[in-house]
């Protein structure tokens, strides 16, 4: 056990599940970096942020596979790979170039399973980064877990720290169905203890990161980092929370979700995703739908707004969620009941 | 060139029930009872069964809408494949693909595809596959002339040069995307385009099983040989509409009975084994009955299978979940 970063500890998960199975090949834009330069420095980058850095030294040609700039081309050949024996790890580099490659993860990676009576089984991962707060601006900062949660046929990853991130890669690289791991780029180098070994965290359980009484908050990936920051705040004030990690939106844990909400009976969602059609919505509709009695205060939807992500950091402050914000969403379902109370 | 007497033999069976089979589902779909829609590959059966006479289980491929040739060639039943378009539970994908998603892994066939040029991608990775696990293997993109103008085709010519992959691209020019011709939406040549990324090219007529069947064993041996990907440009004619139903008023009178009366790939096997004594027109109509019968048997077959079940509805969307 040793601190390690976020991309620490993806490098690391690739690593080790590269080492115990030969059939897992890395593919993706510059994940080693510099092949056909002037210099002959291979594993020039390690991916754009340096998360494969080493992979391709440590690996060679026939375990890394750098591509052309040609999402549709690369992200197919890995699903084609996944369907015939092997076990891709793909880098889409940003999520946001999902726009180039939607028909291979949609139409085929998700469908093969369902639509060949069963018969076809595509274990591919596809990493990606997700986010705002990197002045990235609109087409490299979207958060888009929601579009893949919808597709029937893909499972949708969010690590929220480094140690999450270790073991759901390496449960996502065992996985024998198609993976959409989001990681989020402002987090790489956020440190915690990460253990040396591998190990897997299972899909579809979320984690309790605060236990409370008062308010369930339910975050995605960065956001329960600013959630437990609102909760440890809040705490002192006598108001105290329990954060819900989904970890994976596809599955999702709506037993842990509903359980959380029937012991507090009040629930803030926090998701940094476009708010129409979001993970937000989603879990709103599950609670009225199935915890509606157990309800003290209507639902609150802490996100952005529905805008492209701005450049200017002055902008794209206002555009993110913090802690502050849901902070004062949790005041506001806490007053709801006392203003009902008063009537 | 010379063609072992049961390649021959298995050839012509093979181009043969791909006729049968198409146009029983050209008579049945008229009918109503098959649902969705149906793209035949009748005037076409040479290039698939060509191309496919050099391949093994090992081997992939990857199909298109116009999949039933395909499937046929590599080697689905076609009792599994008559099933699955009448949506039965019998059906090689228990009724859940339908015409356009007839897929056999087991066999190498990564399906027949909905979408216009999402082969080609796919390719590269079962390519990808042979190359890394060292099977020998090699895998073939069919793809129509319109799909050569989809950005995953000229990506995947690309990557699989820059990966030096063992596929082939066998691009099968019917001359027409859907109800729009070649002449008008292919801009420039498939040669040149080959060229474009410095990948060898080969043409051939593919009305005639002997020439794709030559072209086809010169560009797979290439791929398979570790020399890289080759693109093999099939001329062809489709008989019918682009699905059944459509009136082909974009096509003038006369094209299709020219193409069914000189370019009809049967009747030039036919007529070629026959004069040249290397198939005895007996051995020949004895396949002829007996895919009459296999075709008739699967029609029947499925007419009278179960259908898919309620719990089918929500089986097999994912390995685990």
């Amino acid at each position: 056990m040793s601190k390690k970063s976020f991309r620490q500890a993806i490098n690391e998960a690739l690593r080790q599940e590269m080492l115990r199975d030969p059939r897992v090949v890395l593919i993706g834009e510059d994940i080693a970096g510099g092949q056909g330069g002037t210099s002959g420095v291979v594993d020039a980058w390690g991916g754009v942020l340096g998360v494969t850095k080493g992979l391709y030294t440590e690996f060679g040609p026939d375990r890394v596979f750098d591509t052309p700039i040609s999402e549709a081309s690369y992200i197919g050949a890995a699903v084609g790979a996944a369907a015939t024996g092997l076990r891709p790890v793909a880098e889409l580099m940003f999520v946001d170039f999902v726009g180039c490659c939607l028909d291979q993860i949609m139409n085929q990676a998700a469908k093969f399973r369902y639509m060949f009576g069963g018969k076809a089984r595509t274990p591919l991962v596809i990493r990606a980064m997700y986010g705002a707060g990197f002045n990235a601006a609109a087409q490299h900062s979207q958060a888009l877990y929601p579009l893949f949660t919808h597709i029937p046929g893909l499972k949708v990853v969010i690590p929220s720290s480094p140690y999450e991130a270790k073991g759901l890669l390496i449960e996502a690289i065992r996985d024998d169905d198609p993976v959409i791991f989001l990681e989020n780029k402002v987090m790489y180098d956020d440190e915690e203890e990460v253990p040396d070994e591998p190990y897997a965290i299972p899909f579809g359980e979320a984690n309790l990161t605060r236990e409370g009484d008062d308010v369930t908050i339910v975050a995605f990936g960065r956001m329960v980092n600013f959630a437990n920051e609102a909760a440890d705040r809040l705490e002192k004030d006598g108001i105290s929370c329990t954060v819900v990690d989904p970890r994976t939106t596809s599955p999702l844990d709506s037993a842990t979700i509903l359980e959380c909400v029937e012991d507090t009976g009040r629930l803030v969602i926090v998701d940094e995703s476009s708010p129409r059609c979001n993970m937000a919505t989603d879990v709103a509709a599950l609670v009225a739908e199935d915890a509606f009695d157990a309800l003290k205060a209507p639902i609150r939807r802490v996100g952005p707004p529905h805008t492209p992500v701005p450049f200017a950091t002055v902008l794209e402050k206002l555009y993110l969620p913090d802690a502050a914000r849901i902070e004062s969403a949790v005041r506001s379902v806490m007053a709801y009941k006392k203003t009902k109370q008063e009537a | 060139m010379q063609i072992a007497h049961d390649i021959l033999l298995r050839s012509y069976r093979s181009m043969r029930t791909i006729r049968d089979f198409e146009e029983r589902l050209h008579v049945e779909f008229a009918t109503g009872d098959i649902p969705g829609f149906v793209h035949l590959y009748c005037g076409e059966e040479a290039s698939g069964v060509g191309v496919c006479a050099h391949l093994t289980d090992t081997d992939t491929i990857a199909s298109t809408h116009r999949g039933h040739g395909h499937c046929i060639a590599k080697g689905v039943g076609v009792d599994g494949m008559m099933a699955e378009i009448y949506g039965r539970k019998t059906g090689v994908c228990h009724g859940k693909g339908g015409s356009m998603h007839i897929a056999d892994l087991s066999l190498g066939m990564l399906g027949a595809n909905g979408i216009v040029g999402g082969g080609p991608p796919l390719i590269c990775g079962a390519a990808l596959s042979h190359k890394v696990l060292k099977d020998g293997g090699v895998a073939v993109a069919f793809y129509g002339d319109g799909a050569s103008n989809e950005g995953t085709t000229l990506e995947s010519l690309n990557l699989a040069m820059v990966w030096k992959l063992p596929a082939v691209f066998v691009c099968e020019d019917n001359g027409y995307g859907e109800a729009t011709g070649a002449a008008y939406a292919c801009a420039g040549t498939q040669k040149a385009r080959a060229a474009g990324f410095g990948m060898p090219y080969l043409e051939c007529d593919g009305t005639d099983f002997f020439a794709v069947y030559e072209a086809a064993g010169q560009a797979i041996a290439h791929a398979r040989a570790g020399n890289g990907p080759v693109m093999l440009h099939v001329h062809l004619a489709r008989w019918y509409g682009h699905f059944e139903g459509d009136a082909m008023t974009y096509r003038a009178n006369g094209e299709v009975a020219e193409q069914r009366a000189r370019h009809d790939c049967l009747k030039n096997f036919r007529q070629s084994v026959t004069e040249t004594s290397l198939l005895e027109p007996t051995a020949l109509d004895d396949i002829d009955a007996s895919v009459k019968d296999e075709i008739e048997a699967a029609v029947k077959a499925a007419k009278n299978a179960p259908l898919p079940e309620p719990a089918d509805l929500e089986a097999d969307v994912y390995v685990s979940y």
